[in-house]
């Protein structure tokens, strides 16, 4: 148990510290706008040594004056140097972001932290807290303070870094509660270290980077408010601000239009840099933890490829015989080191009243061989083929809008995880309706009497109850046989299934073997059948292909193939698989013809 | 769903009092001397005492805090400290003109954000690199100085729109559209993008989902799986952002209005500020924190409505 533990500690704490900050050396973004902001920082020091001008003097001479060699940004309306005012108040903008950016980071993420680590009345109520205080408009709020406490900047900040807390009091939280489900357990068994300890440790090490993204988002909105604010002559109005500039410039926008660039740039490119920080650092996070695939589609590979698979296809005349023939089928992805082939030549065909199983362990690519049938890879992907036809219909080369017209009406997929593949915001109905009228012109009332009867025919007691359901009130079992009933909605002639009871309870998982047999015969189906699991093989399949590494190693009957296996991996695969079950009895069970319903399947030792 | 409604206006309630509760005594408790800000420097103390006596200010907090209550709840907000006019009247002429800007913008910025959004999503390439830049923009770029910069250009200079000044639609629908337009589009530029960004990360992860192949398994076209599906699924996580960035409006919309001379709450709580007409304050702080709730309980409405799983929370 401690070694898991281990694994859990350093998969935390992999996505925050060292690791992190060398993947930040290779943004420029990051790199750049950080240097922005120490020069905005360095500026707003040495403004008494960069100007000479005091920026709270006027002259009149300097009224609404032009650029000059003395004042390089020329005089504002009332006679201020524009460069000492814009130099001079960056420390306001800067201080301002300072304040309420530090008052929020301190109260919200303590009581963050403590609210997710306690639980309890305390969370309860400061959740509340933070919800109604985000549903404050910050401005007015503002307003309400400077009447009780003056037009002093400070007791403002501190109040907008109040209102701004919750941002950082619900990021800790959720981290908190999110890091105690991972770690909590396994931490509280190791011996001589506190459990807290350690869930702090591993807490911090998580929210450090979120909080300092947040951070700078809350640094450069806290110096646009400070601006508005000064904006509207609220603060100390001998002090020099961008507000106030903006200001100046709106009232002299006749007279003096450029007025109004210098204080934009100075608040635009500090938050801006405030903005990139943040947006950087988030894809930089979101990077360490893989979510975002930068990679394209090669278009102009595709479409090359797509010219070759002609005319090779051309050049093998050689009929196989099958109603879907899938010959010499690649499948790749864009890596960093070029394409990656997931898929190497794959050839099979099935006919009608015939079940194919394809058998390999997960990531041998017997899924994407499914995908690439269909026509469903991600975008990214790049499919060649020689063939792939359905009832001499070639899919290779067909318009999306005809293979959406062939879909589910000729060929069709049952998916492996049945939650996941219904949309959740529609009732079972409406997306068994949806699909049938999609391809017949039927009314609603008769798409919906014929989704009932089919959600009989997959077994589903209380039909016209489920197809008011929504997918989150039925259960797995239940879903995948809506899933099934949806694949043979529109009576194809060939269904495609993808582990189709993987996810699925073992009770169940036999049941759903069952239906599909049923409807296989029932509908003279060709099924293909996408498995890592032997025993559904040997329940339901004809012949079986037994593919490794993106090939089919071989393909047999399945009666040869489990008495006879030619290919080592094959025996391998075997061998492992039913160890201490002895396959041939239950084939025979099964051949003499008195199949039923039971399987016994094995538990499930992987999935893809 | 009632039960769902009725819990959202509960809490609505609750949180309406809670904050016109803690305004209340931040104003009339902590304030050190209300009324010596309102007379200015000149006042002797005998004519602080006697305009405290005047206004009630002489009774304990607790008690002017019922009383206000009291009379907030049968809709009268007490009246101005400087013209004696009733604040549920001013608000009644003010409020109709904050809530044309800011639900206009609202709206616009939502067309807006879901089309950007999603053709950044669907196109990728320079729509994408062009949407992440203008997202940064409308960041950085301060509502105000955008007001200011519209102001100058369409309305002083090339006099396509009215500088400042607000037509109420009752009396001119074209003329109400023109005085709200450079306001609106100072409001809904930054909001857009943000919401553009947002649908855009949404669409993007709703269609990496499994129900999106299912979906194109059954033949339906990647046009209806799209407005029918992954932009349904996408809602959600908009309309959150929508309703932070509403409030984050009204803010907005404080020197906005300052900048166009509407006469909305915001001019009013500026002026209310500056003079330190505490009842005025108070009141515009009230109905901002309705309106809020309100617009959020109707998002969460429009939620529960797209979301079935909402509807559980």
């Amino acid at each position: 148990m401690s070694v898991s533990t281990e694994t859990a500690a350093v998969a935390v704490s992999d996505a925050s510290p060292r690791q992190f900050l060398r993947q930040l050396a290779r943004r420029p973004m990051l790199l750049g706008s950080s240097l922005v902001l120490m020069v905005v920082v360095l500026l707003a020091l040495l403004a008494p040594l960069l100007t000479p001008y005091d920026p709270t003097k006027t002259s009149l001479s300097l009224v609404l004056a032009p650029p000059s060699a003395a004042h390089p940004l020329g005089g504002d309306g009332v006679g201020h140097d524009v460069l000492a005012r814009l130099l001079w108040g960056s420390g306001a903008s800067l201080m301002a972001g300072a304040i309420a950016t530090g008052v929020a980071v301190l109260v919200g993420v303590p009581a963050g932290l403590i609210a997710g680590y306690r639980r309890g009345r305390f969370d309860t109520v400061s959740s509340w807290f933070a919800d109604a205080l985000l549903a404050i408009p910050g401005i007015v709020a503002l307003l309400v303070v400077v009447s009780v406490f003056g037009t002093a900047i400070t007791p403002t900040m501190i109040a907008l870094g109040i209102l701004f807390a919750p941002n950082f009091f619900r990021l800790s939280r959720a981290t908190v509660v999110q890091v105690r489900k991972e770690l909590y357990i396994d931490a509280a068994k190791i011996s001589g270290l506190s459990a807290t300890r350690i869930v702090f440790r591993h807490i911090l090490a998580v929210v450090a980077t979120p909080i300092l993204i947040q951070a700078s988002l809350t640094a450069g909105v806290a110096i646009i408010v400070q601006s508005g604010l000064a904006f509207l002559g609220i603060g100390n109005a001998l002090e020099p601000s961008w507000g106030a500039m903006v200001n100046d410039a709106y009232r002299n926008n006749v007279a003096a239009p450029q007025l109004i660039l210098w204080p934009g740039l100075a608040i635009g490119i500090t938050a801006a840099a405030l903005a990139i920080v943040g947006s950087s650092l988030s894809d930089a996070l979101n990077r360490s933890g893989g979510r975002f695939r930068t990679a394209r589609p090669d278009r102009r590979a595709q479409r090359r490829q797509t010219h070759e698979d002609a005319v090779r296809r051309a050049a093998s005349a050689a009929d196989v015989d099958g109603h879907l023939v899938v010959e010499g089928l690649r499948v790749s992805y864009p890596s960093e080191a070029g394409l990656r082939e997931v898929v190497r030549g794959v050839s099979f065909s099935v006919n009608r009243g015939e079940c194919l199983g394809i058998v390999g362990e997960s990531g041998s690519g017997k899924s994407q061989t499914a995908f690439a049938v269909l026509g469903l890879l991600p975008s990214e992907a790049v499919r060649q083929a020689d063939r792939i036809q359905l009832d001499g219909i070639d899919l290779i080369t067909a318009r999306e809008r005809d293979l959406d017209r062939l879909r589910v009406t000729r060929i069709a997929y049952i998916p492996q995880d049945p939650m996941s593949n219904l949309d959740p915001v529609y009732t079972i109905g409406a997306q068994m309706i949806e699909t049938i009228r999609a391809h017949e012109r039927v009314s609603q009332r008769a798409a919906r009497a014929r989704a009932q009867e089919l959600l009989g025919q997959v077994g589903i007691v209380d039909p016209a109850r489920t197809l008011a359901a929504y997918p989150h009130e039925i259960s797995g079992g239940m879903a995948q046989r809506v899933l099934i009933a949806i694949a043979v909605s529109c009576d194809p002639e060939v269904v495609i299934a993808d582990e189709p009871t993987t996810a699925l309870d073992v009770t169940v998982q036999a049941e759903v073997l069952a239906l599909l047999r049923r409807l296989q015969r029932e509908r003279n189906l060709a099924v293909v059948l996408v498995t890592h699991n032997l025993g559904v093989v040997a329940d339901i399949c004809d012949r079986v292909a037994v593919m490794r590494d993106g090939e089919i190693v071989e393909t047999a009957d399945v009666f040869t193939l489990f008495r006879d296996p030619q290919h080592p991996y094959t025996k391998e695969l075997l061998g492992s698989t039913l160890s201490g079950a002895e396959p041939r009895t239950r084939l025979l069970g099964r051949a003499s013809a008195a199949s039923r319903a039971s399987v016994e399947t094995e538990p499930e030792g992987e999935s893809s | 769903m009632l039960w769902y409604t009725a819990r959202k206006l509960a809490t609505a309630i609750v949180l309406v009092l809670a904050v016109a509760t803690v305004t209340f005594f931040m104003l009339y408790g902590a304030s050190a001397d209300p009324v010596a800000n309102l007379l200015g420097q000149t006042a002797t103390p005998a004519q602080i005492a006697a305009r405290r006596i005047e206004l009630g200010l002489d009774r304990p907090v607790i008690v002017q805090y019922g009383d206000w209550l009291l009379n907030a709840i049968q809709g009268n907000l007490g009246t101005s400290w400087l013209n004696r006019q009733p604040v549920t009247d001013t608000l009644i002429l003010r409020v109709p003109v904050t809530l044309s800007i800011t639900i206009v913008a609202t709206i616009v910025a939502a067309i807006v954000g879901v089309v950007v959004g999603t053709m950044a999503a669907r196109w990728r390439g320079w729509v994408d690199h062009a949407l992440q830049v203008l997202v940064i923009v409308g960041f950085a770029l301060p509502a105000f100085w955008l007001a200011v910069v519209l102001s100058t250009t369409f309305a002083v200079n090339l006099r396509l729109f009215p500088a400042i000044g607000y037509i109420s639609p009752a009396t001119s629908i074209g003329g109400w559209m023109s005085s709200i337009t450079l306001p609106v589009v100072a409001l809904a530029a930054g909001v857009s993008a943000s919401i553009a960004q947002q649908i855009r990360n949404s669409v993007l992860d709703v269609e990496r989902r499994d129900f999106v192949r299912a979906l194109r398994s059954r033949g339906l076209g990647s046009r209806r799986i799209l407005f029918f599906h992954t932009l349904r699924n996408a809602a959600p996580a908009g309309l959150v952002v929508l309703s932070l960035q509403f409030i984050g409006m009204l803010g907005g919309a404080v020197i906005i209005e300052n900048i166009f001379a509407l006469p909305g709450i915001g001019s009013l709580a500026i002026d209310a500020t500056n003079v330190g007409d505490v009842p005025v304050v108070m009141g515009v702080m009230l109905v901002t924190v309705v309106i809020v709730v309100v617009v959020n309980l109707a998002l969460d409405l429009i939620q529960g409505v797209i979301n079935p799983k909402a509807r559980l929370r």
